[in-house]
């Protein structure tokens, strides 16, 4: 089996280059994933960088883009991917070494739009009640992994990362814009009423089409589009 | 040999905070976000970006006696937490852990965590291994749950708060030892930037470990990769004993041959598990609770199905997780992540199919012996306890001892908030009474760090100026695999004296060849290869606390089950063990079995 990765140290290279490597047929199963062919690559060539922790998914260190589309590599059975595989970082962010990404921004855009439940001083003693309907309403908003395959899968936040929120920090906005315990609704859909910053986005469904946990973005933002045209 | 390296720890950046939270897992975030919320300077320090931590992939749920599906109360809890612990637990921290579960996941709840719910708005809570009511009667739904992705809500709601409060994060930093001041106080700690590799000093009087487990010391684990042990390996390396190592809980329903985890949610919400002639066997070993024994229980009536031959498959070596009968509803909705997973990586939606399992190395129960206040506390040489200056532990790197000699399900996520807050507030009591007082280092405990550090410099420059002779070809990766292929030989889920002395005879070999062994990665940018050696001196260290204080302890307690002594024996047992690294060497100290409130629940034989 060959996989092209792209290489990239800052200590001694100008610009990435590709490096094929080629791993024994016998030691892939069926059921082997990609992360695991590139923990036998880095068995032959320790310096090979990417990012993991969980390999069940859950985590969202392993974000790369293999054969052109952003995957995390350890829920992707190597069985489903077309040979040679090429892999090359998450696309449109600084990249630090190899497969690993400078996130910085996608965790700012993040960290920009409040995400966390704002509401009334509450009183330990008691619970905050939620219906089991509006509960789930979360559901799908709730589960990102802020693994970023969404965000830099999306031609508008490559363009304007600096002014476009990015699905990722859209959804998570909804997440809350949505809950029925946040008191802030109002104000969060202000901050995101731009002509940038949510209304860039154009729908073309690539982070739904990237997002690993089968989340659909997408449709959050379509949604936070119409609240704000109802509620504002 | 030519230094490629010269690390120079003498004009290093230092920077100061009131305290530093090593960890950004449930534990090092509630902790942050309390000190943070007084007010303090705090430093988070973490090997990875927060919501990568292991938190994030606990499944089933937070135990608290709220009482909102069957009727409940706090000494229901304590009483089965004691009981699951096989009696090894110590009382007085269960019952705290207990009296605050029901407000802390309410504050959790308030944090914002989507918690699943009931028809009246409340918390959902479901059944789980080894929960009663009124002290071992009816099973108890006392899971507070978010589906089965419990810990992913947690995490992600405390990191959310973190930053609601602008607490500072160092991210991709790893934490390489602890400093210490002249009177052995903990003065700070080493750190190094993973993305240039460059060192920090981090200068506190208080710091809190919340590093998280050590699973990957075993092949076969639920744990993430980076699961090592780190602080469990800065506490030793500081003179620090490890209490009750030899308690390793092997989870009954990883996926089998892989170890991912199917929650014991399954069983909560009504699956079965079964053998190759298609019996529900757990009726046989827990006629009472049959599925819903805790988990030690449920693990060794596996093993034993397996080993006398009734296992499932070709090779007859797993045992079924059965779901189908269940409604599709059930687990679509309350184990969307199971089924995602089964899918993934078993390739069978459970809806249709039952799930090959077997038990896997999932939690470790002992650690840094701490107080219930989270200072980490050794024994003195008069043999009293005695509380280490400026260092506290809390989490599965911590052993408070809520979980003995075997954990509940649903008791971890607990034990991290529970603990994560009170180490905290202790913490903002000393500032509160005198501000921070940063001591100066002692050279020696510098001169230590400086040495390790600069062996895994060297050991890479090696590799660069000798000649191919001296070059053999082990490498980090394989020696990690030997260790972890050891340890499941010899400290798995059934114990005997042969197989552990093997395994203890096996690592002085591991040891060598990891003081031997040349890094290839020559570059300071995201050395993984120079982490993994960092992570694996660590490993071997709780390997060798493990496989010690396992060959000592001659009676079966909770997850410690010995084929050459089947029974418990409180006689000669009932006490915790410590390892000193130092002298590999154990001694022992009193369980505590006088709670503050309530009444002391005497060591009685354990049926589930």
């Amino acid at each position: 089996m060959k996989l092209t990765i792209s290489r990239y140290n800052p200590e001694k290279d100008k610009v990435p280059y590709d490096e094929t490597f080629e791993i024994d047929d016998a030691l892939i199963k069926h059921d082997t994933m990609l992360l695991d062919v590139l923990h036998l690559v880095r068995e032959q060539d320790p310096s090979v960088g990417f990012r993991f922790s969980c390999q069940e998914g859950v985590c969202g260190s392993d974000g790369m883009n293999v054969n052109g589309k952003n995957h995390l590599s350890c829920i992707t059975p190597i069985s489903t991917l077309s040979q040679p595989i090429i892999i090359k970082p998450l696309p449109g962010l600084p990249i630090i070494k190899d497969l690993i990404i400078d996130m910085s921004l996608f965790y700012q855009q993040y960290q920009d739009v409040d995400p966390f439940l704002q509401t009334e001083p509450l009183d330990h003693e008691k619970e905050h009640l939620q219906s089991p309907e509006e509960r789930a309403k979360l559901d799908g908003s709730y589960e990102c992994i802020l693994c970023g395959c969404c965000s830099t899968s999306c031609p508008s936040f490559w363009w304007n990362p600096d002014q476009f929120a990015g699905p990722a920090a859209l959804l998570a906005a909804s997440r809350f814009i949505i809950d029925s315990r946040d008191i802030k609704h109002i104000d969060r859909l202000k901050d995101l009423d731009s002509p940038t910053k949510t209304f860039r986005c154009r729908h073309i469904q690539n982070c739904t089409d990237a997002c690993p946990k089968g989340l659909n973005p997408s449709r959050a933002i379509q949604e936070l589009k119409s609240i704000m045209l109802k509620d504002l | 040999m030519q230094k490629r390296t010269n690390v120079n720890l003498d004009n290093i950046p230092t920077q100061q905070f009131d305290a530093i939270v090593i960890g950004a897992g449930g534990a090092g975030l509630r902790a942050a976000l309390q000190l943070a919320e007084s007010g303090h300077k705090i430093a988070v320090v973490s090997k990875v970006f927060p919501t990568r931590s292991h938190t994030v992939a606990a499944q089933g749920g937070i135990n608290a006696a709220l009482g909102n599906v069957t009727p409940d109360n706090w000494q229901w809890h304590m009483y089965d937490t004691i009981k699951g612990s096989d009696y090894l637990g110590d009382q007085d921290a269960i019952e705290f852990m207990c009296q605050e579960a029901a407000e802390i996941v309410r504050e959790l709840e308030h944090f914002g965590v989507p918690f699943s719910r009931l028809d009246n708005g409340k918390i959902y809570q479901r059944a789980f291994g080894g929960q009663s009511q009124n002290y071992g009667e009816e099973q108890a739904h006392r899971t507070c749950a978010a589906a089965d992705r419990t810990g992913h809500a947690i995490l992600h709601s405390l990191y959310q708060q973190n930053i609601r409060l602008g607490s500072t994060i160092f991210e991709e930093y790893y934490s390489v030892d602890l400093l210490k001041a002249k009177d052995g106080a903990i003065s700070g700690c080493v750190v190094m930037n993973i993305h240039n590799g460059e060192y920090q000093i981090l200068q506190s009087p208080n710091i809190l470990l919340a590093t998280g487990g050590a699973g990957q010391v075993f092949r076969t684990n639920t744990n993430a990769g980076i699961n090592t042990g780190d602080g469990l390996g800065m506490a030793l390396r500081a003179g620090y004993p490890l209490q009750d190592m030899e308690f390793w809980q092997f989870h009954p329903t990883g996926i089998a041959g892989k170890g991912m985890l199917m929650s014991e949610a399954a069983r909560g919400e009504g699956g079965v598990l079964r053998n190759a002639l298609g019996e529900a066997f757990m009726e046989k070993y827990a006629p009472h609770v049959k599925d819903l024994a805790s988990r030690d229980v449920v693990s060794r009536a596996i093993a034993v199905e397996v080993q006398e031959g009734r296992g499932c498959g070709p090779n007859k070596d797993y045992v079924l997780l059965d779901l189908t009968h269940l409604e599709d509803k059930v687990v679509k909705e309350r184990l969307p992540g199971i089924r995602d997973i089964s899918i993934t990586f078993a390739g069978i939606d459970p809806v249709e199919q039952s799930v090959p399992v077997f038990p896997t190395c999932h939690y470790m129960m002992g650690g840094i012996p701490t107080n219930i206040n989270g200072q980490v506390i050794y024994p003195n040489a008069q043999g009293q306890q005695e509380t280490v200056t400026g260092l506290y532990a809390v989490g599965e790197c911590a052993c408070v001892s809520v979980h003995g000699a075997n954990r509940l399900g649903g008791n971890s996520l607990l034990d991290i908030v529970v603990f994560g807050r009170k180490a905290a507030l202790t913490i903002s009591e000393n500032l509160k009474s005198h501000s921070a007082v940063h001591l100066e280092h002692d050279k020696d405990s510098l001169e230590q760090i400086r040495t390790r550090i600069e062996h895994w410099h060297d050991s890479s420059a090696k590799e660069q100026t000798n000649n191919s002779e001296q070059n053999t070809s082990d490498n980090v990766t394989q020696i990690k695999k030997d260790l972890q292929a050891i340890m499941e030989r010899g400290c798995g889920v059934f114990r005997e004296h042969s197989l552990m002395q093997k395994a203890l005879e096996e690592l002085p070999a591991i040891e060598a060849r990891l003081q031997e062994v040349q890094l290839s990665d020559q570059s300071d940018i995201f050395n993984l290869e120079r982490l993994a050696a960092f992570e694996l001196e660590n490993l071997l260290a709780i390997a060798y606390a493990t496989v010690t204080s396992a060959l000592a302890r001659q009676e079966s307690r909770g997850a410690h089950s010995r084929i050459d002594f089947q029974e418990r024996d409180d006689q000669a047992w009932l006490k915790h063990s410590l390892y000193c690294h130092q002298t590999r060497q154990l001694s022992y100290k009193t369980v505590n079995l006088t709670p503050k409130t309530h009444k002391p629940f005497e060591p009685k034989k354990r049926v589930y």
